[in-house]
């Protein structure tokens, strides 16, 4: 009985396999049979702006053979050749449904997808059917050259809010060197650094500075530096210890330099030492567990936390709390300043951090770039009211001024 | 001239890097990969003489017998104990050797058995250390002390609760709309006022970096 259901089941798989054969060929008939698609029109190809050339865009109204119910294109493959005559190289292909290519190159000379500037290019746009050998050639457009452009003109605004902002900067930066008073809020963050550093100093222990995860190159690493130039220059007035570790080698090498003139400045070139700032780790986590060591054996009097952070920054401000320390924060990292406001005694809130030095500092060339950021946010505050209303009302026109293209 | 050659320097590369903000020709995109690539030559010096800071602090504290000198002695072990496994190797012959400019200490087994069962599982628990930091933070954060600290509380517990299965569709989606008018209206709201502020506050302190203004830097702040 076995054997019957095995040779019934042989026979009916045979059955099928050969009605499966007859259904392809029967397929294969029907695809010669297809008719060529319409052709593609209104081909145009232009240059993309903005860019650094070897870019194309290419634009076309579909085949008519491409719409709901007829279905027969089922894709585009897009030919490009520099001489009208060919021989022309296809360069990719889009899904049916789609009106538009682009054709971007490879900066590099010897890639296969790199596209000449200057250079006289023409394209064609075949509609393809299930049949990749029925189609319909567009008609060849061309020439077209692609350019690389040296301004950006999507970033217009930018631009010219740079350029004001730079030009109040300047004003205001004048207005102070002619001696005029200009008034800076007190930071509460910046005014408790002195206190702190009193206070280490009454206690005999030492300072420590962390100059967050940042590298060199980061603006809030660079208004780092500027308040550990302060905070050193007061540390080796006072003879108290100052300690460093870094987390970035290039950080540690310019705060070396900064500590070292600070202690120059302070005329105690004498009590400087490489070793109050040094290397740990590029490791994120394995920099927090030595500086959390560092916290709980030096028990330092004074946490100074200013720069970028990350995740490390919770366990860092909450070991500092649990070793006693007096903690002051500053940091450009949104997500982390609640973090710091929690932990810390102080913290310097996003742009406070670059107002610091400006503070600490009170030159007047310094306090007059603050007072230019102020009239900047002041103007911010305006234009985003002005915005509000003109987007509600739907007045597109301001609205499209402030765009700005990538 | 000492800091006139840096300010001169700062301010022209600071210049070119406004310029080529806004100007994406191919030869500034060349300039500035070029300038960039200059990053990696002075980050792999300043690599060596941040590993011989490591090893010099560690050793002059070991020498001094320090308080707790024991750490430093394990930091300097570890130290060069991955840095020996991380230039030997096998090669593809099955030749053992010393490996420097090519990648056969990164699959040296030893090497490969520190980083996965000792570094990684070392810093897998330092990041779990946060979440016990959040609830004690979180705890400070949160005692109502004044008409403030009583709505941050309410804020956070509307927030927090909101995907709690327990609350029945009708009050459950009450809070998930409140949490959701929470963080996309006075969250969003303030932190978008500290974003402004951090961008006027960058661009202010590079124009004044560029300018020379701001030299704290170069230790005169």
């Amino acid at each position: 009985m076995r054997y019957i259901f095995v040779i019934f089941s042989l026979v009916f798989l045979t059955f099928s396999a050969g009605l499966a054969q007859v259904d392809t060929l029967g397929a294969d008939s029907t695809l010669l049979n297809i008719a060529p698609p319409a052709p593609i029109s209104n081909l145009t190809v232009y240059d993309k702006a903005n860019d650094h050339g070897h870019a194309l865009i290419l634009e076309w109204k579909p085949s008519p053979d491409d719409a709901a119910g007829k279905n027969t294109v089922m894709m585009y493959e897009i030919y490009r050749s520099e001489s009208p005559d060919g021989p022309f190289e296809n360069i990719g292909s889009v899904p049916s449904g789609n009106s538009r290519y682009d054709n971007i190159g490879i900066l590099e000379k010897e890639a296969r997808d790199y596209i000449p500037d200057n250079t006289d290019l023409y394209y064609r746009v075949d509609a393809v059917t299930i049949n990749p050998e029925i189609r319909t050639s567009s008609e060849i457009f061309g020439p077209v050259r692609s350019y690389s452009n040296w301004f950006h003109r999507g970033r217009v605004p930018v631009l010219f809010a740079v350029l004001i902002f730079g030009g109040l900067m300047m004003y205001f930066v004048s207005v102070a060197r002619k001696g005029a008073e200009l008034y800076v809020r007190p930071l509460a963050g910046i005014a408790a650094v002195d206190d702190a550093i009193g206070r280490a100093t009454e206690m005999g222990r030492p300072i420590l500075y962390i100059l967050g995860l940042g590298t060199a190159d980061m603006i809030s690493t660079i208004a780092s530096f500027t308040i550990l130039s302060r905070v050193a220059k007061q540390v080796a007035e006072y003879q108290t210890q100052l300690i460093v570790p870094c987390y970035d080698p290039i950080v540690m090498t310019v705060a070396q330099e900064v500590v070292k003139s600070s202690y120059l400045d302070a005329g105690h070139p004498d009590a400087y030492n490489d070793d109050m700032v040094f290397y740990i780790t590029t490791n994120q986590f394995a920099y927090v567990a030595a500086v959390n060591g560092i916290m709980m054996r030096e028990l330092p009097a004074t946490n100074v936390y200013m720069g970028k952070f990350y995740a490390e920054s919770l366990i860092l401000a909450e070991t500092g709390a649990v070793a006693g320390s007096i903690q002051i924060a500053g940091t450009d990292e949104v997500g982390q300043l609640p973090f710091f406001i929690v932990a810390c005694d102080y913290t310097l809130i996003g742009e406070e951090l670059y107002a610091a030095s400006a503070y600490l500092g009170r030159e007047p060339l310094m306090l007059g770039s603050l007072k230019a950021q102020d009239y900047a946010k002041a103007a911010v505050i305006i234009l985003s009211i002005l915005g509000i209303i003109a987007a509600n009302f739907g007045w597109t026109a301001f609205t499209n001024i402030f765009k700005v293209l990538d | 001239m000492k800091r006139q050659i840096p300010i001169f320097l700062v301010f022209v590369f600071g210049v070119f890097m406004v310029f080529q903000y806004f100007s994406p020709h191919e030869a500034s995109e060349w300039i500035y990969k070029f300038l960039m690539d200059w990053i990696y030559i002075i980050g792999i010096f300043a690599m060596a003489l941040g590993i011989w800071s490591l090893i010099h602090v560690s050793y002059d504290k070991i020498k001094h017998k320090r308080h707790d000198w024991g750490y430093s002695v394990v930091t300097l072990a570890a130290l060069f104990t991955m840095m020996f496994f991380g230039i030997t190797g096998f090669n593809e012959n099955g030749e053992w050797g010393f490996y420097f400019m090519t990648q056969e200490g990164l699959t040296n087994p030893m090497f490969r058995n520190f980083f996965n069962h000792i570094l990684v599982p070392i810093e897998t628990t330092m990041f779990s250390l946060l979440a016990f930091f959040i609830a004690s933070a979180a705890y400070r954060a949160f005692r109502a002390r004044n008409v403030l600290a009583t709505m941050l509380l309410v804020s956070a517990l509307i927030v927090m609760l909101r995907f709690n299965p327990y609350f029945g569709d009708t009050f459950g989606f009450y809070m998930n709309k409140t949490a959701a008018w929470l963080l996309n209206v006075p969250n969003m709201a303030a932190k978008r006022a500290i974003l402004i502020g951090i961008g006027l506050g960058m661009v202010g302190t590079a124009l004044k970096v560029i300018l020379g203004i701001e030299r704290g830097y170069m230790g005169k702040g």
